[in-house]
């Protein structure tokens, strides 16, 4: 086993989700080169890792504008859910509206019918 | 959770206790101020029109690293479009040991500002990988998810990155010609 063909093993290994087995592992044990790169892996790692703690303060105003951003979707949603509402009552109303005019058109022509028919006899 | 309630003030609550962290990985991933503050906004746009999809299995601050993360990948895909020197994974990093000498300066204990210098250095489509994966702990899945890649796409990408970071910080005399001869 030469080291380029555990290369591609050795930053797994750094960070635990790579296992060396067989002879893979016995090449990394005596081969201070393979060595020297998962050290270096680990120390990479361990970097990357401590920047999670590191925090670059955001220019001023960026809390505000994330909020402004958020109120006014907010609002928005809320006229929308108004006008939304206010469409289905005026639908509503409208619908209503015809189905009382229908039915006094039937009342209406039901009661003239009967007129008519008392009138014959 | 009152902010998945609908309350505006449990929510804006939320916004001020994580807004750092959330632009600091949206700087992380685009690698400028304009963007991040983009990315950042909106991302809590999404986060607050996505709250009652959020059940609550994982942190509040685990998800919204994935709503920023895919936030950023558009912002930088909408930045590739725009742009026609489109950095490539195979693009080399520049390499400056012959400015400096890395070794010396690890010994110096300025390995993180190294780091941070190098993943600055890094393709956008790797450095997303390795920032979310190495430094916020997703998974695999989630960046895939997010990124909108497999999840073998991802590990072959957090492989490479971490590979560069550790060529660009420890550079071996003679490794780049013996990759150049391997590679022939």
């Amino acid at each position: 086993m030469q080291c380029e063909d555990v290369a591609n093993l050795l930053p797994g290994v750094g960070d635990g989700s790579v296992t060396l087995r067989g002879s893979a592992r016995w090449h990394v044990d005596r081969c201070l080169r393979c060595q020297t790169e998962l050290v270096q892996y680990r120390k990479v790692l361990r970097s990357l890792r401590t920047l999670r703690t590191e925090f670059l303060e955001p220019a001023p105003g960026l809390l505000a504008d994330i909020l402004a951003t958020i109120a006014e979707s907010g609002e928005r949603h809320a006229v929308r859910q108004l006008l939304s509402g206010r469409r289905a009552a005026y639908f509503g109303g409208i619908a209503a509206a015809t189905a009382a005019g229908a039915a006094g058109v039937v009342v209406l022509a039901s009661m003239s019918r009967r007129s008519r028919f008392r009138v014959a006899s | 959770m009152k902010a998945r309630q609908g309350d505006h003030a449990a929510f804006e609550e939320l916004v001020r206790v994580t807004y750092v962290d959330a632009y600091n990985l949206a700087y992380r991933l685009t690698g400028d101020e304009d963007d991040a503050r983009d990315v950042v906004q909106d991302a809590y746009l999404r986060a607050f029109r996505g709250l009652k999809r959020f059940r609550g299995e994982a942190q509040f601050t685990t998800w919204l690293y994935r709503i920023t993360a895919n936030c950023a990948a558009s912002s930088l895909g909408k930045r590739a479009r725009h742009r026609h020197d489109v950095l490539e994974d195979d693009e080399d990093i520049v390499d400056l040991s012959a400015r400096v000498d890395p070794a010396e300066q690890a010994d110096r204990g300025a390995v993180r500002d190294r780091v941070k210098a190098a993943l600055a250095e890094l393709p956008p489509r790797l450095r997303a990988v390795v920032v979310l994966r190495d430094v916020y702990d997703l998974s695999h899945e989630a960046i895939a998810t997010e990124l909108g890649i497999t999840e073998s796409a991802a590990k072959v990408r957090l492989h490479r990155a971490r590979r560069k970071l550790r060529e660009r910080l420890y550079p071996i005399p003679g490794e780049d010609e013996r990759d150049a001869r391997h590679a022939v």
